[in-house]
């Protein structure tokens, strides 16, 4: 039968066909109860979790817990409303103080998840006849972003700045432009060049709009991201983060210095047309907030980890995405789907969570098995990761 | 305007090194049916002849240009 659903008959195929191989779902895995941010019991099994955005494990801070459950108890389960009519409770407004304690910046506007985030700012500031200059490796929510506005959508090649200042020099005479860019791109685990191109941008005239969703509390001496640790978050237009990462709940947010920030909280239909979050949610991210302004020591320790496994899993022969570790992530590259999906099964039956990742998600096609580390990983636990991942990849022949 | 002879074998030059197939280009040939280019190759394509015109093309553009033809008449009206 033909009908408007034809049209994904290729991925139904594909998808058939990886899983009458016998392999477990890789898109399907289901954690029947989390141990703790870094331990889950997957199919009976304790495994260790090295594929969560958990950077700062913060989803089991005590503090954190009790604030959620206050909330729950003071203002009830949801606010079933939108921010501007009849959403915004005291917590929202406390978990926007939070973010601008923690960025140090005059506003912070905060969003039902950080995709809608990216998808109100970038909408909303870019308006039609106006450019928008993005890296093409960006994520997903950007690229909806710039469908959802009628905006002119100028990609140029990853992390290129000559590229990008081409582009920008090209830009018709008077038209507004708009620089998105991220501070780790989540796929291969690699940092931009910002302080670079955010001068090349602020050089052609264009406002900076920099995505800092995977670096947030761990990248830059207060956790402020890549702009921080490269010294030029002062010309950063507009932060854009996340509460699902380091935060260690759900929620998205814009913070910026702009003197007319306030009046996109009229203008910004993502902002406007959808329920606000939850009060234990906002009282979670604003108590796990401020504890990261705090975490130097976390930040450290996260640090050693992500080095030692990079350093590790190269020394065992495999490919990574990026020549030393640059954030939290460390991307292996597999040379196809099925080794892939063979590999991420293997390294389930030691007891070792990791992310499949394919096409559409990764840049140039690659098929990725992504591991995020986490600042509560213990010394012994990455240990325990490298000699998982030699035993899997010697039984699927990926290493030697 | 600059002539648009010129502009049309300009612009096979730059597809060629993407012509993996070896495939007879002409003004009606398709980029996505008939050079069978996925949407990286698309970028990449379009990078280099930004470049090489020193134009943009937006993906706006991008969306209303589906063969050889219609790239050549987008670049007369960009270099107008």
């Amino acid at each position: 039968m033909s009908d408007l659903f034809s049209k994904f008959d290729p991925l139904i195929e594909q998808r058939d066909t990886l899983l009458e191989s016998g392999i477990t779902d890789p898109f399907n895995l289901v954690m029947e109860r989390v141990e703790s941010p870094t331990v889950a019991i997957c199919n009976g099994r304790r495994t260790i979790l090295l594929g969560t955005y958990n950077y700062m494990g913060m989803t089991f801070d005590p503090d954190v817990v009790a604030a959620g459950k206050k909330a729950l108890d003071e203002f009830g389960s949801g606010t079933t409303g939108s921010r501007v009519l009849n959403g915004t409770y005291e917590g929202h407004k406390a978990v926007e103080q939070a973010l601008k304690d923690f960025y140090a910046m005059d506003h912070a506007m905060v969003f039902s998840t950080g995709y809608q985030a990216n998808l109100g700012v970038i909408s909303t500031i870019a308006g039609k006849d106006d450019y928008i200059v993005l890296d093409i490796d960006s994520h997903a929510s950007i690229y909806d972003g710039c469908a959802l506005g009628n905006a002119q959508i100028v990609p140029f090649r990853h992390n290129d700045v000559e590229a990008l200042e081409k582009r920008l020099k090209r830009i018709p005479e008077g038209a507004g432009k708009l620089v998105v860019l991220e501070g780790v791109y989540s796929m291969l685990g690699d940092v931009a060049p910002l302080k670079e191109m955010v001068a090349v941008s602020k050089a052609n005239g264009a406002m900076v709009l920099v995505d800092e969703a995977h670096s947030m509390g761990f990248i830059g001496a207060h956790g402020r991201g890549v702009s921080e640790a490269q010294g030029i978050i002062d010309d950063v237009d507009f932060i854009i983060g996340t509460f699902s990462k380091s935060v260690g709940t759900v929620g998205g947010f814009c913070v910026s210095n702009h003197p007319k920030f306030e009046i996109l909280r009229l203008v910004c239909r993502p902002y406007v047309f959808t329920a606000s979050l939850p009060p234990s949610v906002v009282a979670t991210a604003a108590t796990s907030i401020r504890k990261l302004m705090d975490s130097a020591d976390k930040r450290e320790h996260l640090w050693e980890n992500s080095k030692r496994l990079h350093a590790g899993l190269r020394q065992l022969g495999f490919t990574l995405g990026t020549d030393e570790a640059q954030s939290a992530i460390i991307a292996v590259i597999m040379p196809d789907l099925e080794t892939g999906a063979a590999m991420w099964e293997a390294l389930l039956h030691e007891g070792l969570y990791v992310n499949l990742a394919r096409p559409p998600a990764t840049p140039a096609g690659m098929t990725l098995l992504r591991c995020s580390l986490c600042a509560l990983h213990s010394e012994e636990q990455v240990g325990e990761i490298l000699g998982m991942f030699a035993a899997a990849g010697r039984a699927t022949g990926c290493i030697s | 305007m600059p002539d648009r002879q010129q502009t049309l074998a300009k612009v096979l030059e730059t597809i060629a090194p993407f012509n993996k197939k070896g495939a007879d280009v002409t003004e009606a040939t398709r980029f996505a049916q008939d050079l069978e280019w996925d949407s990286l190759t698309v970028l990449d394509f379009v990078a280099n002849v930004e470049d090489e015109f020193d134009v943009l093309i937006s993906m706006n553009m991008q969306a209303e240009i589906e063969t050889v033809g219609q790239l050549v008449d987008a670049l007369q009206k960009l270099k107008a």
